[in-house]
């Protein structure tokens, strides 16, 4: 099978529902010519022009009310937010008026919008450029929410965002944009709320997020060697969550690590390991750990970021530890 | 043409607003008891003294028109095409709302008669409305969007990054400010700099003031501005003089550290754009004293009968908190 960069895949998958559904569009900063900082969005003003490839002015509240305006009235606008850290300038577009308005209409009105946006430190780009505000949009009820973990789910996911009925919040890692995967020629859609197996194992489940899910695979590695046997699994969606999924991998081992790059603290992973104590709790020969980044904003120097997030040696360590009994508390 | 001959030759026009004007008025008056009366959950924001706005700026659309209505947004609901019981329903929380009770006075929406809904935050509906405005510009359809909102929401910088767009767009859309003097509990002139209507005309948006208790004067010139928005000449911008009766709130009964008795009574006494229209229409011979007062006692009946409905009506099934969280 070929393979193409993440950036490439999210591109594809912009194009082909592009020309599949003329009630698409784009908007954002720098989105045409430009093509965005990530140069994710190069050829697409070419092919769609400027009506559907929408330069704004630097507005973020104003450019995403304006995409919720237009998808309450039948388009499917895709919104550019340059980075994941800007989504507290469109809280309330997003998260009072998108997120509530089918609910409090009584489901008379759609509001069918993609939020395309990234996360991930390690970029070396400080505090307000660098975090995984995930968390935040999962917490409200209404929002879906997405992360892709390869170009494979990051076009497969795409394409299953926008054509969906509600607002979907897509995180793609920044420092993803350049690795490459293989992906089909032939269309595909990857639904929401259905997990993937990408390592099987017995000994212990590493439950990971979007690049976590690379560390995890690296960590399962680590632990192969030395004879013990993890499981990867990546939710690829966290809402809709595919919980079963979880849970049976977590009954299977009865060990497990959450990993996702959010703050630790009141996080994504607070939330599935917390969820594993209810449900899994008798299956169960460890407490469930979270690994998360730091409780920090994320610092400048390299010295002090590339601590703040999870690593595979660190994943490694702890998943060690819960094989070997130890009790061991997350940070 | 003579005020006069224009009257006569639009009589079914000017019968119909005066009756929208009575309705949005019954209407409130009707909320308001049902709030003294402790018939009704919450709290809600009353439309009475304002009715010309939203009546002479809805009549003025179609249905394929849309508009975004604010936190005081009855008025605009009725004058857009609403019905009393679904809306009565709605503010009781029944089933049979048209948001199936999940809104609630704050955020009514009517999309059969494009009211894309109420907005419980100040200034919230301001990019909503343009985007609706891009959408149809995109779509190459001739429809127009009105943002209605208020005075105090003028200070919400949203505001002017979607004039911005709009303007660099030519979009459809219609800024309507109904300045009624106060933004919550306070003067306007307390919380706005310099002039209203510069705001928009700093971005080179033709802006207008228009007497807001003059049904007819907003109706002229709204149509004038949605001809010229149908033909991509907008977007465009209406400061709308007018008044608020009651306080923030229903339950803003105590109000004279901020807004005086004198002065009330001088608006409801002297510029109540229901009295002034009815007035008018008797004057002009469009309708007798007898058939205004008809008018009146239907408009009141319906309200009645719509509230001893919406009362009766009964509340959503428990099932159906989880439902409509998202679309299938």
């Amino acid at each position: 099978m070929r393979e193409i960069t993440l950036s490439q895949a999210v591109n594809e998958a912009l194009a082909e529902e592009m020309r599949r559904d003329p009630t698409t569009f784009i908007m954002g900063e720098d989105v045409a010519e430009a093509g965005t900082p990530f140069k994710v969005l190069s050829g697409l003003v070419e092919e769609f022009g400027t009506d559907r490839v929408i330069d704004t002015p630097i507005a973020e509240p104003g450019f995403m009310g304006m995409a919720v305006g237009a998808a309450m009235t039948g388009a499917r606008p895709i919104v550019d937010l340059m980075f994941g850290d800007f989504i507290f300038l469109i809280m309330d577009q997003l998260c009072n008026q998108a997120a509530k308005t089918h609910y409090m209409s009584g489901g008379k009105l759609n509001v069918p919008l993609v939020l395309r946006t990234n996360l991930g430190a390690t970029r070396r780009s400080a505090a307000q450029h660098s975090q995984s505000l995930q968390a935040l949009v999962a917490h409200i009820p209404g929002l879906k929410v997405a992360m892709p973990s390869s170009a494979y789910e990051a076009k497969g996911l795409m394409k299953t965002a926008i054509r969906d009925n509600n607002p979907v919040v897509i995180f793609e890692d920044k420092l993803m944009y350049q690795d490459k995967a293989p992906v089909p020629e032939e269309e595909y859609l990857i639904p929401f709320g259905v997990a993937n197996v990408k390592r099987e194992g017995s000994d212990i489940t590493l439950i990971a997020t979007s690049s976590m899910v690379q560390v995890a695979e690296k960590a399962a590695e680590m632990l192969a060697a030395e004879g013990i046997s993890a499981e990867v699994i990546d939710p690829r969606t966290i809402v809709p969550l595919d919980e079963e999924a979880l849970l049976k991998s977590v009954r299977k081992t009865s060990r497990a690590i959450v990993i996702d790059e959010g703050h630790q603290s009141y996080g994504v992973t607070a939330e599935i390991a917390s969820r594993l104590n209810e449900k899994a709790f008798y299956h169960l020969d460890a407490p469930v750990l979270r690994m998360g980044a730091m409780d920090v904003p994320v610092p400048f120097s390299p010295a002090l970021e590339d601590i703040t997030v999870p690593t595979p040696e660190g994943v490694a360590e702890n998943a060690r530890k819960l094989c070997a009994g130890e009790m061991i508390h997350a940070a | 043409m003579s005020p006069a001959k224009k009257a006569k030759t639009n009589t079914e026009d000017y019968l119909r607003m005066y009756r929208q004007m009575v309705r949005i008025r019954s209407f409130e008056d009707n909320a308001n008891q049902l709030y003294l009366s402790a018939k009704m959950p919450g709290l809600t924001h009353m439309y009475s003294g304002e009715e010309a706005v939203a009546v002479g700026i809805c009549e003025a659309l179609t249905d394929s028109d849309r508009i975004t209505s604010t936190h005081r947004g009855h008025g605009h609901c009725v004058a857009k095409g609403a019905e009393f019981k679904e809306m009565f329903c709605e503010l009781l929380g029944k089933e049979e709302g048209y948001c199936r009770g999940k809104g609630g006075s704050m955020h009514i929406a009517d999309q059969s008669h494009g009211n894309l809904g109420a907005n419980a935050i100040v200034g919230g509906s301001m990019g909503i409305a343009t985007g609706s405005a891009l959408r149809a510009k995109l779509q190459g359809s001739d429809d127009v969007t009105v943002c209605f909102f208020g005075d105090g929401a003028t200070a919400q910088g949203l505001l002017y990054e979607v004039m911005n767009m709009a303007a660099l767009w030519n979009l459809p859309v219609i800024y309507a400010c109904e300045n009624n003097g106060y933004s919550e509990y306070t003067k306007t002139e307390e919380i706005a700099a310099g002039s209203i209507t510069a705001r928009a005309e700093a971005f080179g948006i033709e802006a207008h003031q228009v007497d807001g208790q003059d049904v007819l004067a907003v109706n002229d010139l709204t149509q004038k501005l949605v001809a010229r928005a149908r033909k991509g000449e907008g977007p465009f911008f209406i400061e709308l003089m007018t008044y608020r009766y009651h306080g923030h709130h229903v339950g803003d009964i105590n109000r004279e550290y901020y807004r005086s008795k004198a002065e009330e009574k001088d608006w409801k006494e002297n510029r109540d754009p229901i009295t002034r229209f009815r007035h008018f229409l008797v004057q002009e011979g469009i309708a007798s004293e007898d058939e205004i007062e008809a008018i009146n006692a239907e408009v009141e009946k319906d309200a009645a009968d719509a509230v001893e409905y919406a009362l009766a009506a009964k509340y959503p099934d428990v099932s159906e908190v989880d439902m409509h969280v998202f679309a299938d």
